[in-house]
């Protein structure tokens, strides 16, 4: 098939819901524009696609740029694709703007990645533990990580399959080098579904309730090279630091005082080198595998290179 | 929350001979919040930095309140870390610690200048913990090894600025470019020190 060929199918295939055309029709248009008045085959492209828009009285926004492509969670690695996906929504968090309608935490087999859902968008909710198909996402990125937008063009259709959502499984190696705040003993909203930590007693959500205690350590793993933001929850919070959930309650039913117990966690982990396997959700590394590094290091092979530069 | 709040800094790994020499600070941008780095040497910035070391000497040299000055040792140098009022849990540990005892500290590099002229850099710590020679000894082989990869760097970026027609195709090191405008020290001083300090451990490990 030529090229040109091609590129008339790609674009048939946007309006073949909106017009009556024919690829051949399509095909003629573009040849008479790259062949005979030479007009490059991107510039001749968009040149056909903005005539069928104008024939069926449509938007640019309204079609798909381009075609979207069905791609899975890990082959996101360029911004401002056009793509489908079909993944579960993992988790929704508090939007930090009222132009943002909902945002949080898609995962395929392959992997996770945030979404922004816009405002103006105007598409229905999703729901956590959803497994959608979302047709015409555009990509974005930020620091190098990536994330979808849903918008006013997205096609969201809520299917019955469960899907399993693979990890995005990092290891990471460095010393702890700090504990940040909202470690030790929280208290979470007791809130069907809600689980947003508490602040001085208030759930964002739900405002005042009586909440629940949780133990969790948000921690810095630094190699020097880069700082990485990991979580550790309840379980590994108690394998890292020996004090359980109870105990720590304890703790601070002795003490009148919660703090007491991010006390003495900082005091047992900072300075001290992890190994840590887990999923990555946003900016954040939850530990699943936590080794602490107290076992001997060998210099001899960066003695020899060290000498021999 | 701004982007810089978001980001945030690495703690370099450094030898205390490479950290002293580290006099000369600058921002990245003109604004009042940007944060404050050192240059070190071997061509990076550091606006944090992990250390582990041997506390030897503690002293309160404050007038009206208390600001302690601990004295940590490596292998190739020593660190003068402060701490004062507001530094209130690091100025603790300070004043309770019995020297001598192997610590880890995650600091920021601080530069003054004294009476003659001359600048001296320090340490002002957000948090000094007690570890053990393990902890400190994986220092030591940690902080030589990012020690060698920025003399690499350094090293390469230098061959590429000899020989610019041999279309090399190492990265640009805007800090080696810096570190060579700001400092006399060559390099080389630093690979001396990282084979000092791996030379150090391998002498604890095959006991005479």
């Amino acid at each position: 098939m030529s090229d040109l060929r091609q590129h008339a199918e790609d674009i048939h295939d946007q309006f073949s819901d909106h017009l009556d055309v024919t690829v051949d029709d399509v095909e003629e248009r573009l040849t008479t524009l790259v062949d005979e008045y030479k007009v490059p085959i991107d510039e001749g492209r968009r040149s056909v696609t903005n005539h069928y828009l104008e024939e069926a009285g449509l938007e640019r926004e309204d079609i798909a740029s381009g075609g979207s492509e069905a791609v899975s969670v890990e082959d996101i690695d360029e911004e401002e694709q056009w793509v489908d996906i079909t993944a579960k929504v993992i988790e929704l968090w508090d939007p930090r703007s009222d132009s943002v309608a909902q945002v949080g935490l898609l995962g395929d087999p392959t992997g996770t990645i945030k979404f922004t859902k816009w405002a103006k968008s105007d598409l229905p909710a999703l729901d956590e533990g959803g497994v959608y198909e979302l047709r015409n996402v555009v990509t974005d990125e930020y620091q190098g990580r990536y994330s979808v937008k849903l918008n006013s063009t997205t096609v969201v259709e809520e299917l019955e399959d469960d899907i399993e959502v693979g990890d995005d499984t990092s290891e990471i190696e460095g010393a702890l080098v700090d504990m940040q705040s909202g470690s030790g003993l929280i208290k979470r909203c007791p809130k069907e579904d809600c689980t947003r930590v508490l602040q001085n007693g208030r759930c964002n959500e739900h405002g005042e309730v009586e909440g629940e205690f949780d133990l969790r350590i948000k921690g810095v793993v630094d190699d020097g090279i880069d700082a990485h933001e990991v979580i550790f929850d309840a379980e590994a919070t108690e394998s890292l630091t020996g004090i359980s959930l109870e105990e720590g309650k304890e703790m601070a039913m002795d003490a009148l005082d919660t703090t007491v117990v991010a006390d003495e966690i900082r005091e047992k982990i900072i300075g001290t080198y992890y190994r840590i396997e887990g999923p990555t959700f946003g900016r954040y590394v939850l530990a699943d595998d936590v080794e602490e590094l107290d076992g001997p290091v060998d210099a001899e092979q960066l003695l020899i290179k060290a000498r021999s530069m | 929350m701004s982007q810089a709040e978001l980001t945030r800094e690495v703690a370099r790994r450094v030898f205390a001979s490479e950290f002293n020499d580290s006099t000369y600070t600058f921002k990245e941008s003109d604004d009042e919040r940007a944060p404050n780095y050192a240059l070190l040497p071997t061509g990076d910035r550091a606006n944090r930095a992990f250390i582990v070391g041997t506390l030897t000497e503690t002293e309160d040299v404050g007038d009206e309140s208390e600001y302690w000055r601990g004295r940590v040792v490596d292998p190739t140098g020593t660190f003068f870390v402060y701490a004062g009022q507001y530094q209130p849990e690091a100025a603790a540990v300070l004043r309770d610690t019995e020297p001598p005892a192997y610590v880890a500290i995650v600091g920021k590099p601080r530069t003054y200048e004294t009476e003659d002229g001359s600048v001296n850099v320090s340490v002002r710590p957000e948090s000094i913990s007690i570890v053990d020679d393990a902890i400190r000894n994986r220092w030591v082989v940690e902080t030589a090894e990012r020690t060698v990869e920025r003399i690499e760097a350094f090293e390469e970026w230098e061959a590429e600025q000899e020989a610019p027609e041999s279309g090399s195709t190492a990265p640009g090191n805007e800090y080696a470019q810096m570190a060579r405008e700001q400092y006399d020290s060559p390099v080389e001083n630093y690979r001396r020190d990282v084979i000092q300090a791996l030379e150090s451990l391998e002498d604890l490990e095959t006991p005479a």
